[in-house]
């Protein structure tokens, strides 16, 4: 089974829900979790372990101005702009290349080839007996986040069951940690932004044929709003947890709420029975 | 010698706009005829990626020196390979004010 914690708006508690279903079911059997946030990961620092890190590369074109008839032919086709002919060179833009190997597979002169491009690194550990963690880490400066998350679930392919705790937000890194998962946990607040923002990703949920469900994070009992838009969308509500400097104290040290306090293992199981339900993969 | 200059409107009455690649409308003007032709700029809403789509449109054209308010790093590339001279009009005034202090050569010639 392939689970998702996806949010909306950012820092409502991905990360710590993520973290601590994961620890909670590996007291059980085989979890392997995945740091789909390659822009900013953080589940390693809960989870602080030896780990062997590879790197991940792009294809990116290479053009051969001797063989170049600068026909244009590869700029037609590059949906990004990135390439640009001129009447005796050409100019290539690698930051709006995304790697798609038109250009080279056009080119009728046989003027394009492709180099590797190191874009960043994935993160491979075993913080417990039972759980394995994958973190995906862009470099900085790159604007592609796709690829790499694309590799670290490839990682993950044949793996029994996996969390995958996704960036903040709706656009292309959620959708790509998304696509091809079988639930989705949408952690929100219940403020104004985070109604706002949860309403776009239940959209982009619904759209990529995920079924979503809830989880209110930081509540202090006033969760109206979110618990009438649950019920007007039909999703379901599964698990609140309360505004608690306690809660909040011991995520700030780098622990985690199910290792500090192992009562709270009992939520968390309970999360993923209605998680395996959603996906209809009762356990 | 054909002068380009972005514009926020189709005639050199309009007022200048001050960005290149996503200008409404470049307006061409031949320095000898003193005529002008109006291209509306087709990447103009794009995501990314026009600086240099909208330097093709220059180079396409034959145009030889393009005045604007700022040129993005992409764009400028393009341009300084096709050897179309840049210069810097931030006044905010219409197409034929920045015309014609560039016929007086009071505009700063940039990188």
């Amino acid at each position: 089974m392939r689970l998702a914690v996806a949010s909306g708006k950012g820092g409502t508690g991905k990360s710590m829900v993520a973290a601590n279903l994961a620890f909670t079911l590996s007291q059980a059997e085989q979890v392997t979790l995945i740091d789909c946030d390659v822009e900013e990961p953080d589940l390693h620092l809960f989870f602080p372990a030896p780990s062997t890190t590879t790197e991940v590369t792009v294809p990116v074109p290479v053009v051969d101005e001797t063989a170049c008839q600068h026909c244009g032919l590869c700029e037609e086709f590059c949906q990004y702009g990135a390439m640009t002919v001129l009447s005796s060179r050409v100019l290539f833009f690698p930051e709006l290349c995304h790697s798609c190997g038109g250009c080279t597979l056009v080119c009728p002169n046989g003027a394009i080839h492709e180099d590797p491009k190191r874009i960043g690194t994935t993160t491979i550990s075993t913080p417990l007996p039972n759980l394995k963690l994958i973190s995906g880490m862009l470099d900085t400066g790159n604007p592609l986040a796709v690829p790499i998350i694309r590799t670290a679930k490839k990682l993950a392919a044949s793996d029994p069951l996996v969390i995958c705790d996704t960036a903040p937000g709706t656009s292309c890194p959620v959708v790509e940690t998304l696509d091809g998962c079988d639930a989705c946990i949408l952690v929100t607040e219940s403020t104004p932004f985070g109604m706002h923002d949860l309403q776009l990703a239940v959209d982009v949920a619904a759209r990529l044929g995920v079924p979503a469900g809830i989880v209110i994070n930081r509540s202090d009992g006033k969760d109206q709003a979110t618990l009438e838009f649950c019920t007007d969308h039909d999703i379901e509500m599964m698990m609140t947890i309360p505004f608690d400097r306690e809660i909040a104290a011991i995520q700030s040290r780098g622990d985690l709420l199910c290792r500090a306090r192992p009562e709270w293992q009992k939520a968390f199981a309970a999360l993923f029975v209605k998680c395996s339900t959603l996906a209809g993969m009762d356990r | 010698m054909k002068v380009c200059f972005t514009a926020k409107g189709a005639t050199p009455d309009s007022p200048s706009e001050e960005r290149f690649g996503r200008a409404p409308y470049f307006i061409i003007l031949e320095s000898e005829t003193g005529s002008f032709e109006a291209i509306q700029n087709p990447y103009a809403d794009g995501a990314g990626g026009v600086g240099p789509k909208a330097a093709q449109i220059l180079i396409a054209h034959d145009v030889k020196a393009l005045i604007s308010g700022q040129v993005g790093g992409n764009a400028r590339e393009v341009l300084a390979a096709a050897g179309i001279a840049m210069y810097t009009y931030r006044a905010g005034g219409s197409v034929k004010d920045a015309s014609d202090q560039f016929t007086k050569n009071t505009l700063v010639r940039s990188e």
